[in-house]
């Protein structure tokens, strides 16, 4: 408690702090001790093997896993023992989560996906219905159908949407590209790249396409068995395919 | 909240023209069915109890067996409230009201954890546990004779509940109104909203800042609430209260009136309602002994049908168009 103390003193504290932290479901650790630091604008590549603990540490930080050790810091503030919905509203940094396979409400509609959380006390900022459908003009057109009725492109939009609502200070983006046609793909990646170039917005990235994310983040952490192995600045591991096909096997992707 | 959130969900919340003509057919039955009051009560005070429950199930996703409970909770308070407290009806709907709310609430805590199947156990539960003691407890209840001796005064004062039913009706269906409009509001609320994303899921709802426990606590609250308002209908128009109102049948009975109306757009209730019931008055009239095992057979015809054949069976027009539903 002393630590955490002390951190919300650092007026520089990293907008995520994650330390020594064991994580997992039903009684079994995935995450064996891992720590890692976020600065505030900065945007984290976290690859690895399907398995090594990727969707488990994103889950961890909004604290949808059950933690057996370790804590979670936002901007310096201890949000170890907060549930979900106060780590997605948090005042200091709420947390968006993209969850794997485009989970958005299917029986609510593109609109009401949008307004489900226009009450929960999220924080004001930038983020409006308007706004995202100028971002994503073709879910406009849309605004009435079911979640159920879109494209899995269009999901996936929705997904981003849906996070971008809460205003977050960190956006958690978990595999946004699988199971997309490639042209999807393309446009899916090109929104993530322009909410962290143009609108500085912290983000990681969970992306089994190591080359493509690697290309638009800062920083990159390769995960195995639930350690990290290997933590380098984006471009660097771009440029050393060999350390990609060591941990991953992909190095040509 | 946002402009552009809130006008979405103003549009959404527009009050349709099929929805006007709904609310005119109760008070048209008022001036067209003058010896039928006691019947068209029992259908508004059914309407609203099963109101209630799409609250819960159709909007949260809450699957209860044991919603009696918080009817028959209502009914009693309400007949205590008039035999012991006061006589007056809107006094007694509001104590009640208050009481139903705290025994939703404290109710909550049960239904917050587990899944659909649990949930039903837990239901179940509580109601036959509501039961056991409202019969066990008969220095209050009058047990299985059931609360006698219940005066209830005059709505506002001058009304009397008479035989025919004339002012029990207006003053169920007064509050039926009442409680529909605050539930359009609350489901058309981001409330409501944020009560939807729970129902489909969970987790997701959590991730994106909704308090899930906190809504379905609050939902519940609401529900049992509106239970209870309509338990202390049925008493203080009848001016007692028996073990019936907590028993098993009568929350099955609720579901049923789902099944028929549908769930998770408000008027289900009330419509499923008035099938269920004119049903029950007609096969009962016809063969007092076997109406049970009609009202049984006619609702597995229903399901045997299925809503896409039935929409096509009440619009006759389009037989010819389409033609596709039974291949």
């Amino acid at each position: 408690m002393a630590d955490a103390r002390q951190d919300t003193m650092h007026s520089k504290a990293p907008l995520l702090e994650v330390s020594g932290l064991v994580a997992g479901y039903g009684g079994a650790s995935i995450l064996n001790g891992v720590s890692f630091r976020l600065e505030a604008g900065q945007s984290l590549a976290l690859l690895g093997r399907n398995g090594a603990g990727k969707s488990t540490l994103i889950a961890s930080i909004l604290g949808l896993t059950e933690r057996h050790a370790g804590r979670v810091l936002l901007a310096g503030v201890d949000v170890t023992n907060l549930r979900p919905d106060q780590r997605a509203t948090h005042a200091v940094g709420a947390v968006g989560w993209v969850p794997q396979e485009r989970n958005i409400f299917k029986s609510l509609t593109v609109e009401e996906n949008l307004t489900a959380i226009a009450r929960t006390g999220a924080r004001p900022g930038p983020w409006t219905v308007a706004r995202v459908f100028q971002l994503f003009p073709q879910l406009e057109g849309r605004r009435g159908n079911l979640g159920s009725q879109l494209s899995g492109g269009e999901q996936q939009l929705l997904a981003i949407g849906r996070a971008l609502m809460l205003n977050p200070a960190l956006l958690l983006l978990d595999e946004p590209l699988e199971g997309l046609a490639p042209l999807i793909a393309a446009q899916v990646l090109d929104v993530v790249r322009k909410l962290i170039k143009d609108e500085g917005l912290s983000a990681i990235v969970v992306e089994q396409h190591a080359r493509k994310v690697l290309e638009i983040t800062d920083q990159a952490i390769i995960l195995e068995r639930g350690s990290i192995v290997h933590a380098a600045s984006s471009i660097d591991l771009l440029h050393r395919p060999e350390e990609l096909d060591a941990h991953l096997g992909v190095g040509g992707r | 909240m946002k402009a552009s959130a809130r006008a979405a969900l103003q549009a959404a919340s527009r009050w349709r023209a099929l929805e006007f003509a709904f609310w005119l057919v109760p008070v048209a039955a008022y001036f067209l069915f003058p010896r039928h009051y006691l019947l068209l009560n029992e259908m508004a005070i059914f309407a609203l109890f099963a109101l209630s429950l799409d609250l819960i199930l159709g909007y949260a996703g809450i699957i209860s067996l044991g919603h009696a409970a918080f009817f028959g909770f209502g009914a009693y308070a309400a007949a205590l409230f008039a035999k012991h407290i006061h006589p007056d009806p809107l006094l007694g709907l509001a104590a009640t009201a208050a009481g139903a709310a705290l025994f939703g609430l404290v109710s909550s805590v049960l239904i917050l954890r587990g899944t659909d199947l649990t949930r039903l156990m837990v239901t179940l539960g509580i109601a036959l546990i509501t039961y056991e003691v409202a019969a066990k407890m008969a220095w209050l209840t009058g047990g299985t004779d059931g609360l006698q001796g219940v005066v209830v005064g005059p709505l506002l004062g001058r009304f009397d509940f008479d035989m025919s039913g004339r002012t029990a009706y207006l003053y169920s269906l007064a509050t039926l109104f009442v409680l529909f409009l605050i539930a359009r509001r609350v489901v058309h609320s981001p409330f409501g909203m944020g009560l939807k994303a729970i129902r489909d899921n969970r987790l997701r709802a959590a991730a994106i800042g909704i308090p899930v426990n906190r809504r379905l606590a609050a939902v519940n609250t609401l529900a049992a609430t509106m239970a209870g308002m309509a338990g202390a209908l049925l008493s203080q128009s009848t001016s007692f209260a028996s073990l019936d109102v907590l028993a098993f049948h009568r929350s099955a009975e609720a579901l049923l009136v789902l099944v028929i109306g549908g769930t998770g757009w408000l008027y289900g209730g009330p419509i499923g309602a008035v099938v269920f019931t004119l049903l029950h008055d007609r096969l009962a009239a016809l063969t007092p002994q076997y109406w049970q095992f009609w009202v049984g057979a006619i609702l597995a015809g229903l399901v045997l049908i299925g809503r896409e054949r039935m929409r096509l069976i009440v619009r006759p027009w389009r037989w010819f168009k389409a033609k596709k539903v039974g291949e």
